[in-house]
């Protein structure tokens, strides 16, 4: 866990003053709605559909377990009892008042968190795999690096009013889980010929309704160049980012419309007259910054334990839960456990107090204290000695936490669509549930294997549908609700963007395309290895759309 | 009507903005318009005691540095609440160009809430925009003691402050 010092603490202090400041002015009447809305949205507060919805920060997705606890407080305290984890690692909660914002603000200071950039034209919480520090394929540990990168877009001066949200993440690993090339910023810890630490540098990806896989435009950039290259990045974004359209206002349309070749010539040369400056990181920078971060010690004989293998024989349940939830950690002895957010009938990414309490004291119990969370809304405790986990699972079965179906159709991602959001055209939560009930049986999900559905109730596509193995897209169509299917889309190193099946699915036929889809993939693959992206980019896209299109009609 | 801060206080104003048709009192000081000095400079420097200019927030500085580099003021445009590309500009000229003139930030977004921002960039004076209070933009130059980022104010840096401290 980073941990503050009396530096970070006193700017979360000194934002929490200024935002209640400005509340007040506010609803004195002295700050007009729009200008207020600007200000209230790089605090995370959005007015929703019903209420206020307010977006706390989780940098990279890591967890204290007194940091859950307050979350839980909050969603007890201001809210309806529960609160909802997003594809970009926050926590929203849907329901606060907008006069009782700052005093959340302050319960999250307090324990060293904040809401600070979660929303605006500003950059954004920097996101990162949720592996980070555990995986077998790690080159590094990306964290410290995010943390610097927080640290510089944090109150930045100079970047506050971009011409629209900024997002960066970071990964350092051949298997990218952070999605990082749909983001304006990709950022890829790596190492040259020569053995140096440095980044690969992609620039201009997103999602939305105008979907891109980003650019490479630095092959090495050195480790101690990092803030300056971001800077520079984002200053000719500042200067030269379209303001007329807001549909065209992200990064991705400043290097598509500059070209990547002229869009790169640019901001090296930017970079070059400023490398040399003050924000090129000296050397021990980077330690200081990881010093913030708690060292675990493992136990040497942690792989003595014969206890985990014995219960994987004796408990088919169990080992249902290992198959699909449970991770090598670089560790021996350790495991990674995911928690599952993805109860059958229930709604993608939520958490009730009562589980965020339930979450913090086994982290507490078996996890050094900590919990991370996924950009496919689950949470992972990542440091579980393998002779703990089986009273770990038995601890989240109590909770309704153990649903094993980490990585399979179930665990698909979900916006919170029209039941919440008020951009939405479409709901989501439905549509996920119909879904998860033509799929109930656990053999068949186990037998159909890994496969991404991504779900948004609008072009805006916080639910990433671009990018999913199966993408369903909400779209309004006089006044109903109607879904874009798309297939063959990833976010992964291969990261490529869906094609379109054809015409628009009503509500009704929905859950029915997809079940088409699955069979037309089951009978195809040429094996239980094929995936169904592998087959999908095998056989194309003409045995699904002659099926999902044919009678009895699913287009209604 | 519209305050002027300068130097973290309440000043008076001692330049006239002149509109492109407007041609002032002669031996005041004066601030024109970007194209009207490119296009008017040496007659106007020999006009008035001193000439400022007024920068569109679009215009890439590199090319016409050379016609500003001995001015005393630079005006900087924000033209709507939420267009941050005079943030650019101003750091451009501290950091890149070393102006040490007056530069002067006018237009919808010189309030309270953006004062401390404007002023990190490197804006030493403002207009404030006509329902501003202030001593309370005033205040606002205090809201942060303490930054992330260098820039081009005098906050403590918190990486600086890091780094002395030893690891």
């Amino acid at each position: 866990m980073y941990k503050y010092d009396s530096y970070d603490q006193k700017l979360v202090d000194e934002r929490v003053a200024q935002y209640r400041d400005q509340t007040q002015r506010f609803l004195a009447g002295q700050i007009p709605d729009d200008e207020f809305r600007a200000l209230r949205l790089r605090n995370g507060l959005y007015i929703q559909r019903f209420a206020p919805m307010l977006r706390v920060s989780i940098p990279y997705g890591l967890l204290a377990s007194r940091q859950l606890r307050m979350l839980g407080h909050i969603a007890r305290e201001y809210d309806k009892g529960f609160g909802h984890f997003t594809t970009r690692q926050n926590i929203q909660y849907n329901w606060p008042q907008l006069e009782r914002v700052p005093d959340i603000l302050a319960d999250l200071a307090s324990v060293q968190m904040h809401a600070i950039q979660t929303s605006g034209n500003c950059i954004r919480n920097i996101t990162s795999d949720h592996l980070a520090g555990v995986a077998r394929d790690e080159l590094v540990d990306p964290r410290p690096y995010c943390e610097l990168t927080r640290q510089w877009a944090t109150f930045h001066p100079e970047f506050n009013w971009l011409p629209r949200k900024f997002k960066i993440a970071f990964s350092a690993t051949t298997s990218d889980r952070a999605a990082t090339k749909v983001h304006d910023i990709g950022v890829h810890i790596i190492r040259n010929d020569k053995g140096e630490l440095g980044y690969a540098i992609y620039v201009g990806g997103g999602l939305g309704r105008m979907p891109m896989i980003a650019h490479r435009i630095r092959d090495f950039l050195p480790e101690l160049d990092l803030l300056s290259y971001l800077e520079a990045v984002l200053r000719i974004y500042n200067r030269l980012g379209r303001r007329d359209n807001i549909h065209r206002a992200r990064i991705k349309v400043l290097v598509k419309e500059t070209g990547p070749a002229k869009f790169t010539e640019m901001v090296e040369a930017e970079w070059a007259l400023i490398r040399d400056g003050d924000l090129r990181l000296q050397p021990g920078d980077i330690d200081i910054i990881k010093s913030h971060f708690d060292e675990h010690p493992y136990e040497s004989d942690a792989a003595a334990d014969t206890s985990f293998d014995a219960m994987l024989k004796s408990d088919s349940g169990f080992a249902s839960f290992v198959r699909r939830n449970v991770h090598l950690h670089r560790a021996d002895g350790y495991r990674v456990v995911f928690v599952s957010l993805k109860p059958l009938g229930g709604v993608a990414g939520d958490a009730s107090a009562e589980q965020l309490d339930v979450l913090a004291d086994l982290a507490d119990r078996y996890s050094f204290g900590e919990a991370r969370v996924t950009h496919d809304q689950n949470i992972v405790l990542a440091e579980v000695r393998q002779k703990d986990v089986y009273a770990l699972w038995q601890a989240l079965c109590e909770h309704g936490l153990a649903t094993p179906n980490i990585g399979l159709l179930t665990d698909l991602i979900c916006c919170p669509g029209l039941d919440y959001c008020s951009l939405a055209n479409a709901g989501s939560i439905g549509v996920s549930q119909d879904i998860a009930d033509r799929f109930e049986s656990l053999d068949y999900l186990y037998d159909i294997g890994d496969i991404k559905i991504k779900m948004s109730g609008c072009m805006n596509g916080c639910g990433h549908h671009s990018v999913g193995h199966i993408g369903i897209l909400g779209v309004d169509k006089h006044g109903e609700e109607w879904y874009q299917v798309t297939l063959g889309g990833s976010a992964e190193n291969d990261a490529s963007l869906g094609d379109r099946t054809g015409p628009a699915i009503s509500r009704a036929n929905i859950a029915e395309a997809v079940e088409r889809i699955i069979s037309v993939y089951m009978e195809q693959r040429q094996s239980e290895d094929e995936s169904f992206l592998r087959c999908y980019r095998r056989i194309g896209m003409p045995p699904f759309k002659a099926r999902i299109y044919a009678e009895p009609e699913v287009t209604a | 009507m519209s305050a002027l801060l300068r130097g973290h206080q309440i000043a008076t104003d001692d330049y006239v903005a002149l509109a492109d048709d407007e041609s002032g009192s002669e031996g005041s000081r004066v601030i024109v318009s970007l194209a009207r000095w490119l296009e008017q400079g040496e007659a106007l420097a020999g006009r008035f005691d001193q000439v400022g200019v007024r920068l569109p927030n679009t215009v890439e500085l590199s090319t016409i540095w050379a016609g500003l580099a001995s001015r005393p003021l630079i005006e900087l445009d924000f033209p709507a609440f939420a267009d941050g590309r005079a943030y650019s500009q101003a750091r451009l000229l501290r950091d890149r160009y070393g102006f040490s003139g007056e530069i002067r930030a006018s237009g919808m977004a010189v309030v309270r809430d953006q004062m401390q921002s404007m002023a990190r960039a490197g804006i030493d004076s403002f207009v404030l925009r006509a329902d501003q209070d202030a001593n309370s933009c005033l205040a606002a130059l205090r809201d942060f003691n303490l930054a992330y980022q260098p820039a081009a104010d005098r906050l403590p840096i918190v990486s600086a402050l890091r780094r002395s401290a030893g690891p």
